[in-house]
């Protein structure tokens, strides 16, 4: 009897180190967001009393001799980058979701999911080098020349083709993105097509679909949900990535409506301008964008998250 | 005049190297409700889905024999999509597309090219009225159809098939997800509607085939081993096995 008293004693001990130890490891990432989070509200208090929000937000010099910094012209580009990329991406991704999940033979669909995967897994650094190597060049001697010779002659939109094309501008930048945030996109789209049941879709041919009748009549607006909040995933990512942007953007505080023209990202900016911070104000107002790229970010993703959820749950 | 619309002849059908229907002969009579009964994996559901082709939807199904419709042999028609919008179906759970009440039922009939407004809302009224579900939908057709009822959204989708006036209607254990009530609707619905159209019906449920059938095929191991008229098929069963089925001795 003894025996067994100690034993439930050091099993109940032992209980309760696991729920501890585990507990403490949950909530140390709240924490750790939290923390981060009032950090960077703490950095950036001089440059949010001496500039305000929206002042900042819309004034685009960025004058460090001057003392004067608004962030208007990183915002602009993280913004133009961003829904460029989405842009781009968003047809391809859910074609190529389409594609994995209606169409393709099963041989080939491990094939082509492994390779989407593995996109996602190539370092940032390696896509800056490769932009910046191969890409840029093909941009400025080719694609861009060709751009300004057809679009870039129509009166209105022309102007967003102005400009030399040196290949190190927006229009770059957002390709690049495009192809990074790609595989997001599409393992969403993929998992929310998959969730359509088999059912919908033998009615929809049951009832006298062609094939094209039933992806655009049932398994799009099915899964409807599901492939914005992918989207919105890909945005999250955009939005912040650095490095891949940082080759290939040029880094100028300038808002510049062409797209064939150099321009600037927060991140671009914070890679490029901590060394350089040479006053408290300079450095508060690197803190300030930085913080309003965190609480985009986290919106962005909490907005993806709930709309993912909601499509699991139709299902 | 030929009162068989389906004539099904020597049909085997094997997914894969597997075989599951063995020689099957088989005569729908028009106008009439025919009941496939058997245990699970008679084979019941795979002869029915035989039919308007679904099998063509997965990889490695193969037809062997014919089943003739009209004198042409539905297993080697190229335009699968031309016969099953003749020969409609209905699943065990509710399908209702997510779309509204309205544009699921006019699905079929725009996919047939119906445009004209007119048209298609006198279609739909015609349909919902025939699947007796107008009267609980005519004030909110708009609305989803995700916000009906499980028994509702049965009727939905067999207006839905009704729509574009099918010559014949599959239905794959159309009551087994509904409740009592909502499936006395059904089985009504089954006995009226043979007037217009042919259906052809597999239940688990011996009681149901008995109600709403006028023939009833009792399947096992994938072969037919009884096909009658259900009168005779439930009161003179001839085969041994039908008798013990149907007396609940296995299955």
């Amino acid at each position: 009897m003894k025996k067994e008293g100690t034993k439930s004693n050091s099993f109940e001990l032992k209980n309760k180190i696991t729920l501890f130890v585990t507990m403490f490891a949950a909530y140390f990432v709240p924490v750790l967001i939290l923390s981060i989070l009032v950090s960077l509200s703490f950095e950036s208090a001089d440059a949010f009393n001496k500039f305000g929000f929206f002042r900042f937000i819309t004034t685009s010099t960025w004058d460090p001799v001057k003392q004067i910094f608004g962030g208007a012209a990183p915002i602009y580009g993280t913004v133009v980058t961003t829904v460029l990329s989405l842009i781009f991406a968003a047809p391809v991704s859910i074609g190529i979701a389409i594609f994995i999940t209606q169409i393709c033979p099963k041989k080939i669909k491990g094939i082509i999911s492994g390779a989407i995967e593995l996109l996602a897994s190539i370092p940032s650094i390696i896509y800056g080098m490769w932009g910046l190597f191969v890409l840029a060049p093909i941009m400025s001697n080719y694609i861009e020349p060709f751009l300004q010779k057809t679009i870039g002659k129509l009166p209105l939109v022309g102007i967003i083709f102005k400009g030399t094309p040196i290949g190190i501008d927006l229009l770059t930048a957002s390709l690049i993105l495009s192809i990074m945030i790609i595989p997001f996109i599409t393992s969403v789209a993929r998992d929310s097509f998959e969730l359509v049941p088999d059912n919908l879709i033998e009615s929809a041919y049951g009832i006298g679909s062609t094939k094209w009748e039933v992806i655009k009549n049932i398994v799009l607006p099915y899964s409807k949900t599901g492939m914005y909040g992918g989207m919105i995933l890909g945005i999250g990512r955009a939005i912040g990535e650095t490095m891949a942007v940082a080759f290939v953007l040029g880094n100028k505080h300038e808002i510049v409506l062409s797209l064939l023209g150099a321009s600037s990202t927060i991140p671009v900016t914070l890679a490029n301008e901590f060394t350089e911070a040479d006053s408290k104000i300079y450095m508060s107002s690197l803190f300030y964008l930085a913080l309003i790229l965190f609480v985009s970010s986290f919106v962005i993703l909490a907005i993806a998250k709930y709309m993912i959820l909601r499509t699991n749950k139709n299902g | 005049m030929d009162e068989y619309i389906l004539k099904v002849k020597k049909l085997n059908f094997y997914y894969g190297k597997k075989q599951v229907l063995f020689d099957i002969d088989m005569n729908i009579e028009k106008n009439c409700v025919t009941a496939l009964i058997g245990p699970s994996g008679c084979g019941k559901t795979t002869f029915l889905r035989c039919f308007n082709r679904m099998h063509d939807l997965y990889k490695g199904n193969r037809y062997e024999g014919e089943i003739l419709y009209n004198n042409t042999d539905i297993l080697k028609i190229k335009d699968s999509i031309k016969l099953r919008s003749k020969i409609g179906m209905v699943f065990q759970s509710p399908t209702p597309f997510p779309m509204s009440i309205f544009d699921n039922v006019a699905y079929g009939l725009r996919l047939k090219g119906i445009k004209n407004r007119a048209e298609l809302s006198d279609r739909v009224e015609d349909a919902l009225i025939k699947a007796a579900l107008w009267e609980e939908v005519k004030d909110r057709l708009s609305a989803s159809s995700s916000g009906l009822s499980g028994g509702q959204q049965q009727r939905l989708v067999i207006a839905r098939a009704l729509a574009v006036e099918p010559d014949i209607l599959l239905f794959d254990e159309p009551t087994s997800a509904l409740d009592p009530i909502a499936t006395s609707k059904i089985e009504e619905l089954m006995i009226a509607l043979k007037k217009i159209t042919t259906i052809i019906v597999v239940t688990h449920n011996m009681q149901q085939a008995a109600r709403v059938s006028d023939f009833t095929a009792f399947f096992y191991l994938g072969r037919l081993i009884e096909f009658n008229k259900t009168e005779e098929f439930f009161t003179r069963p001839k085969s041994k096995q039908t008798e013990d089925y149907i007396t609940g001795k296995f299955g």
